[in-house]
């Protein structure tokens, strides 16, 4: 006689949760401390890393100016040339292997402390990269399209939109005129109560 | 098994010619036996493919590095997850999974289609097969995913580390499913101006594959935008990148077709405009792929770049010149079947949304396209996030204000007193909203607004909820959450299609959030800490414990401990990455990257990224980061999913079922 394996969906979910469990188990990473390196962090006295190299690019500790929030400002107005599209200070505080950014900051930096305003520093920019190193393209020549041709267009298409609908409207009124003109003067019954609550019925389960 | 791949994809290439000739021939001439062989050519051409996948993820478990494709994108110690993804992570490889995909869905479409719809299948055949044929025919002669190598490296160059992540491994699958999912309706909408069947039967077929298109790309943009801040490290989440824009495209596009064809199915109007927009969806979508595949526009997707995009912009122009020759030519034949009664109506209403919607669509094109097209006229000019926001904002705003209004007017024509009724409660909400929020000190003008305009907006959906449930309450005695349930299910297109709206609100609120974010930049010894302000007034306080260096599966982490005090309370610890990955052989394969720690909560969240140390010690840098109401962002996500899956979910009642089809037009035009 031939036994049947019931499966509950319940046992049968249970199951391939356990085993999607048991796939991410075997892949849990191992955690090999490197030798070397000082058994709790901070707690020798050179607190050197075994291996600087894996922690990216040696970087130079934070000053107040890299966040003076003027300089930030700057930064948030010019774009990365390294193509990732962000603005310069949050390019070099992103993953902090750009190449490009933190000679930016450094120039910046640099200009900022000879003096120079955040316009000048802009221009000297500009100067440097051209327009394209702007996050916001300057509100001129072909720019004023990209900056206000949706504007333009979104009001133009709505105005012709709204002479549209209004041109319809009044075609569809001549044309209900013209219905009732042509119609039989016949009046037609008033309508029961019973028929309007069936109506109201009908209505109301239809909204819903 | 490289040769098999081959094989099958040179198989796909006659199958694809056969089922499109076959399936053009008998749609035209109505011979049964022609039809029924395009038919059976798309089934072979999903199993053809099937194989060819199969086979590539064959080689990339084996890790036959003498396979150009997997050489590229694997390492022998590349975790099983990601040598799964690895299938689309590249360029061939997303490509045959587009092309397997396509004749899947092809497949569902011949099976499943319901028999009076079955007119349309010649056609529809024809059109999957000419589109999966492109595919093939890119993949045979510009991007093979079977190409070997003059010889054989010992391990693979490894996966990209920022694909290194859960969310890429189904965010990809689903953008692909929802670009993919579109050519479903278009083959349907070609099908209908082929054969000139255009009343309101083909919108009826394509109905669930619209939605299903549209709830693929939501779900794909929203895994998309997860990805992009728990990876990427920039500490945001939608950067208008040309790859983000690619799929916001046809998403905008699909959204606006959903509200217009409610016109086309309950008053058998904008035939011309809804047909249009179907066909603009698809072209999109190829676009979309056209953009992450041929890098012509540079992005941070350009791992994908590759001389596909000659192909695609062929495909691409001979598809629009052949769309608009068909279209143009039928334009007779898809007059409305009655008129606009008021101008303020519903119908009205959604107009106004499409405008906006395919306002917005426009302008992400034209921005996306700006290098290009400044380029053409003068000197190269390439908008960023800033001028994105600058434009997009307000039209937003715009048409967040109109997902409030266009539920309060009535269909046909809305009188004065009815619109007073529905308006005084939401525009109330609103009111209030924004005076309590500029008492409690906010003065950002755009947050203000979204803010005033999303309580609108909720409260609009409030009101229908509130007075659908207290109707049936009253006309049925039933409790109210029974009530509000059965209102649901009753009409689950219209509750459904608030219940998307409500997640929108959730969005808008959340971009508004990212008025409100703080960060700072600090290098840290071990025992420093630093402090932060958040926007709630409270303080957080970064104590810095040390660095640790370990190997973990196929990378080299460098970890930072920070401890994390709000107002003085301990509240956790953090600990973000630098991770170094390596190849079987330890060899480091890309340049390291980050991997930021992120403690959340439905108010804000702490976001925390570990830059590298300063002269090899544990002395670290780091970039602190506050964004309120990220976690918004990804309930109003899965809001929209769930209410697009009640809109999908199929009618019980029979009236349901037809009211839900379409067949409103349809009846009261036969009536």
């Amino acid at each position: 006689m031939t036994k049947t394996l019931v499966v509950s969906r319940r046992d049968f979910c249970g199951a391939l949760a356990g085993g999607l469990f048991l796939v991410q188990g075997t892949q849990a990473p191992p955690t090999h401390p490197i030798a070397g390196q000082e058994p709790l962090p901070g707690s020798g006295p050179a607190g050197s890393l075994a291996d600087p190299a894996r922690a990216g690019r040696p970087l130079d500790p934070v000053t107040a100016k890299d966040n003076d929030a003027a300089i930030q400002a700057i930064e948030k107005r010019l774009s990365c040339t390294c193509g990732c599209g962000l603005d310069i200070y949050t390019c070099r505080t992103t993953d902090f292997s750009c190449t490009f950014s933190p000679g930016y900051h450094r120039q910046i930096l640099s200009l900022a402390s000879g003096g120079m305003t955040a316009d000048e520093i802009i221009a000297e920019f500009v100067k440097e990269h051209g327009e394209s190193i702007l996050m916001s393209p300057p509100k001129r020549g072909f720019a004023l399209f990209g900056y206000f041709g949706p504007w333009v267009g979104v009001t133009l298409a709505g105005t012709g939109l709204v002479w549209l609908l209004r041109r319809w409207s009044r075609r569809a009124q001549v044309v209900a005129a013209a219905t009732a003109a042509t119609a039989s003067p016949r009046r037609e019954p008033a309508p029961s109560a019973e028929d309007l609550a069936l109506v109201q019925r009908e209505l109301s389960r239809f909204e819903s | 098994m490289s040769l098999l791949g081959d094989l099958a994809l040179w198989i796909a290439l006659l199958l694809g010619v056969w089922g499109a000739l076959t399936g053009f021939t008998g749609g035209a001439t109505g011979r049964t036996d022609l039809q029924q062989s395009s038919r059976n050519a798309v089934f072979a051409l999903c199993a053809t493919l099937l194989v060819a996948v199969f086979a590539l993820e064959w080689l990339l478990f084996a890790h036959d590095f003498n396979v150009e494709y997997v050489a590229a994108h694997i390492s022998s110690n590349l975790p099983t997850f990601y040598t799964w993804s690895a299938l689309y992570s590249g360029q061939q490889g997303s490509m045959l999974f587009w092309a397997a995909v396509l004749t899947a869905f092809g497949s569902f479409a011949m099976v499943f289609t319901a028999p009076r719809h079955r007119v349309y299948l010649p056609y529809v055949s024809a059109v999957v097969c000419v589109v999966a044929l492109f595919f093939v025919v890119t993949m045979l002669f510009a991007a093979n995913p079977f190409d070997r190598l003059p010889y054989t490296p010992a391990d693979g160059r490894g996966m990209n580390p920022q694909l290194q992540n859960p969310g890429m491994v189904f965010h990809p699958p689903m953008l692909y499913l929802g670009y993919i999912s579109i050519t479903i309706p278009f083959a349907f909408a070609v099908a209908a101006l082929m054969s000139r069947r255009l009343d309101v039967d083909w919108l009826v077929a394509i109905r669930k594959w619209t939605i299903l298109s549209w709830l693929f790309l939501s779900i794909g943009i929203c895994l998309g935008m997860w990805w992009a801040y728990v990876e990427l490290g920039w500490g945001g989440y939608w950067a208008w990148d040309p790859v983000e824009n690619a799929s916001f495209l046809p998403w905008l596009v699909m959204t606006a077709f959903l509200h217009s064809v409610m016109i086309q199915e309950k008053r058998g109007m904008l035939k011309k405009w809804n047909l249009g927009l179907i066909l603009a969806a698809w072209v999109l979508s190829i676009f979309g792929t056209f953009l992450t595949r041929s890098g012509v526009i540079q992005s941070v997707h350009s791992f994908t770049q590759s001389p596909v995009g000659a192909y695609f912009s062929w495909f691409l122009f001979a598809a629009i010149g052949l769309l608009g020759y068909l279209y143009l030519t039928r334009l007779p034949l898809l007059k409305a079947e009655a008129t606009l009664e008021s101008l303020v109506s519903r119908e009205s209403a959604f107009l106004f949304n499409n405008l906006f919607l395919v306002g917005i669509a426009v302008t992400v094109l034209v921005l996306t396209l700006f290098p290009i097209l400044s380029e053409l006229v003068g000197d190269k000019i390439s908008p960023k996030a800033p001028t994105f926001n600058f434009v997009n904002v307000p039209l937003g705003i715009a048409l967040l204000t109109l997902t409030g209004i266009g539920p309060l007017i009535a269909w046909r024509r809305a009188s004065l007193p009815n619109l007073k009724r529905q308006f005084a409660a939401p525009v109330t909400t609103g009111v209030v909203a924004a005076l309590v929020i500029l008492l409690l000190g906010m003065r950002q003008v755009w947050p203000i607004i979204t803010i005033a305009v999303a309580m609108f907006v909720m409260g609009t959906v409030a009101q229908e909820f509130a007075r659908g449930a207290r109707a049936r309450h009253r006309q049925y005695g039933e409790m109210y959450p029974v009530a509000f349930f059965h209102l649901i299910a009753r009409n689950r297109r219209r509750y459904g299609g608030y219940i998307v709206h409500t997640g929108i609100v959730m969005l808008f609120v959340a971009f508004a959030g990212m008025a409100f974010k703080v960060e700072t930049e600090a290098s840290l010894k071990p025992g420093q800490s630093v402090s932060l302000a958040s926007p709630y007034g409270w303080t957080y306080t970064f104590k810095h414990l040390g660095v640790s260096q370990y190997d973990a599966l196929n990378r080299q982490v460098t970890a930072g401990t920070v401890v994390v005090s709000r107002n003085g309370r301990t509240i956790g610890t953090m600990v973000p990455e630098k991770r170094q990955h390596v190849d079987g052989l330890g060899n480091p394969t890309f340049e390291p990257s980050t991997a930021p720690a992120i403690r959340s909560d439905l108010r804000e969240d702490l976001y925390v990224v570990l830059g590298g140390v300063v002269g090899g010690t544990e002395t670290a840098v780091y970039r602190f980061t506050i964004n309120p109401l990220v976690w918004w962002v990804w309930y109003g996500g899965m809001i929209v999913v769930f209410g697009g899956v009640i809109v999908m979910w199929p009618s019980g009642t029979v009236g349901g079922t037809r009211v839900a089809a379409g067949y409103a037009a349809k009846i009261g035009a036969t009536e």
